[in-house]
């Protein structure tokens, strides 16, 4: 039920986000949504992509600091307040969420990656609530 | 202006050197019968007390440093026994151990004299109100200061450091007519003074710094700003503490106190003496220290000397404002900061050393530090709040180590210079010329 994340960290400079991009293209990689957190010394690109091993493989061999990190992606209908009813299960559960953004998928449904503090807890917390989980192999064929 | 001691001020080249002669004589006696170490030292060469004359067998004595000062940590190079010890300073040292000295009475009392000669030198007197803005502490900036007001006569008023505020205040209340402080700390006073429009109403008129290394201009700037006279102390610890030499109003060179400390410049290569005027590095022998006498001390501080009168009527050696350092030493808000100290710092964080940069600037005349860490493996988190606590930790280890508030950046990895054989760990972005 956890999918891989590629965390990259950057510093906050002209070109250091685009050169982590580049290293992608070059080795044919999607992305299939990203996330981009930044302070005043430095940015985390945290981003779903279609081969996560490779791209963590590509961006370590240009020189760039790259990791996975396993994180849920919680599939939700296009409705107000389906996100708010994620968030109440999740707090019910006593879970803090480290970060989280949006996922674009192809189908029906709306889709968020969430990196909760329990990853373990929180899965179960949702899977007992019958959530949707993004797979790995969906991410592939996004 | 006065002379506070026109006697050992004012005396000819002559009388001088045979005065040094004496007492370095007495001073290499005393140390070779009260410290072992030093004892040991002049007999690995086939020194004994009695192939010591004069001036002229100076440069046969080894020299010390303060490696010495480590090795002998904390009183193995005390000549004095613990009971006439009336007080301890200490400074740091390359590797986190600190640099200990102690003081005799009559140690004091020579330092409040040489501090009190550079007061007069500086037109400072019984009538003036002087505020002591040096760290009090085992720095020996503000006591060293504070007694040198004392004895000329005029009222201390003992600041310290860090109220930037209310040292304003007291300016403007009592009317101040000295202050002693660092150079750039004087610089953020004026400028304060400016912004609140108080610098029409203050009284100063002599500002005495040191503690740092600063230029011609910053001198300059600060006579300017504040409209006083703006003069130039130098001290170090290991010899005394502020007061070892001081410019006077000619500006031409600061003048040492050289009944007390004998000056040597040594090539920064060979050690070997350079002719006068030539850049090379200071070197002190104490002619009078009971404490903590030291031979031959390598200050690693690089400047010239001039033995010619000056025109404000001392005959006393002029060494020339410093020209640098021959070791790596920083010298950040008036604190001795060896990169080595950082450097174990950050060693002792978890065993492994990380790529390091240290960059030294000055902004708004204060020192900045800022500390690069390039992100390693085992420092990598994707979560922000990790990275922060990150940057937390090594910012308290080195507080810690140095003592002053410094700026951790976490850089990517692989992105700092690096250099071949001895790599370079050190900014220094501040200009000094």
């Amino acid at each position: 039920m956890f999918i891989k994340q590629v965390s990259v960290f950057l510093e906050n400079s002209a070109g250091r986000l685009q050169s982590a991009l580049k290293v992608l293209k070059n080795e044919n990689i999607n992305i299939v949504s990203l996330s981009l957190a930044d302070t005043n010394d430095y940015g985390m690109l945290r981003m779903i992509v279609s081969d996560a091993a490779r791209a963590k493989d590509a961006l370590k061999a240009a020189g760039l600091s790259a990791h996975l990190t396993d994180v849920l992606a919680i599939k939700l209908p296009h409705t107000v307040g389906s996100l708010e009813h994620v968030l109440s299960e999740v707090a019910d559960a006593g879970i803090n969420v480290e970060y989280m953004y949006a996922l674009s998928t192809k189908d029906e449904n709306a889709c968020i990656v969430i990196k909760p503090e329990n990853a373990e807890a929180c899965a179960k917390a949702l899977e007992d609530k019958k959530f949707d989980f993004v797979t790995n192999e969906e991410v592939e064929n996004f | 202006m006065a002379i506070w001691n026109e006697a050992k001020e004012c005396m000819s080249r002559d009388q001088m050197c045979v005065l040094q002669g004496e007492r370095l004589k007495k001073q290499v006696k005393y140390v070779y019968h009260n410290v072992e170490y030093y004892r040991k030292k002049m007999q690995n060469v086939g020194l004994e007390p009695g192939d010591i004359n004069g001036l002229e067998d100076l440069t046969k004595l080894p020299f010390t440093t303060k490696d010495d000062l480590r090795d002998t940590y904390p009183f193995g190079l005390f000549a004095a026994p613990q009971s006439e010890i009336v007080r301890i300073h200490a400074s740091s040292g390359t590797t986190g151990k600190a640099t200990v000295v102690g003081y005799t009475r009559r140690d004091i009392d020579i330092w409040a004299e040489c501090v009190a000669r550079a007061l007069t030198q500086c037109g400072i007197g019984k009538n003036d109100i002087v505020q002591v803005a040096y760290g009090y502490g085992l720095f020996t900036g503000g006591l060293g200061a504070h007694y040198g007001v004392e004895n000329v006569g005029a009222t201390v008023v003992p600041m310290s450091t860090g109220n930037t505020k209310k040292l304003i205040t007291m300016m403007n209340d009592f009317g101040a007519t000295g202050i002693m402080c660092t150079p750039s700390y004087l610089l953020h006073i004026a400028e304060t003074l400016y912004e609140t429009g108080e610098i029409n109403n203050i009284k100063l008129k002599a500002a005495v710094c040191g503690a740092e290394p600063w230029t011609e201009k910053m001198r300059q700037q600060i006579e300017e700003k504040l409209h006083v006279n703006c003069f130039d102390i130098y001290g170090l610890s290991e010899i005394m503490g502020p007061g070892v030499a001081c410019d006077c109003i000619e500006h031409k060179g600061l003048h040492v106190q050289e009944d007390h400390f004998l000056p040597e410049i040594v090539a920064k290569e060979t050690l070997q003496p350079v002719p006068d005027g030539e850049l090379g590095e200071l070197v002190f022998t104490t002619l009078t220290k009971e404490g903590i006498p030291l031979i031959r001390y390598r200050t690693k501080d690089l400047t010239s000397i001039d033995r010619t009168p000056c025109a404000c009527g001392r005959t006393t050696a002029r060494i020339a404002r410093f020209k640098g350092r021959s070791d790596d030493m920083l010298v950040l808000r008036g604190v001795n900061v060896f990169p080595s100290q950082i450097e174990a710092a950050l060693l002792e964080m978890d065993g492994i050393l990380p790529h390091y940069m240290i960059i030294v600037d000055r902004v708004n005349n204060l020192d900045t530090i800022e500390v690069q860490v390039e992100v390693e493996e085992r420092f990598f988190s994707d979560e922000i709040k990790e990275l922060e606590k990150l940057t937390k930790r090594i910012e308290g280890v080195i507080k810690t180590a140095i003592g002053l508030a410094v700026k951790v950046k976490l850089v990517e990895p692989k992105t700092l210079e690096r250099a071949e054989g001895k790599s370079v760990h050190v900014i220094d972005k501040r200009v000094f010329d």
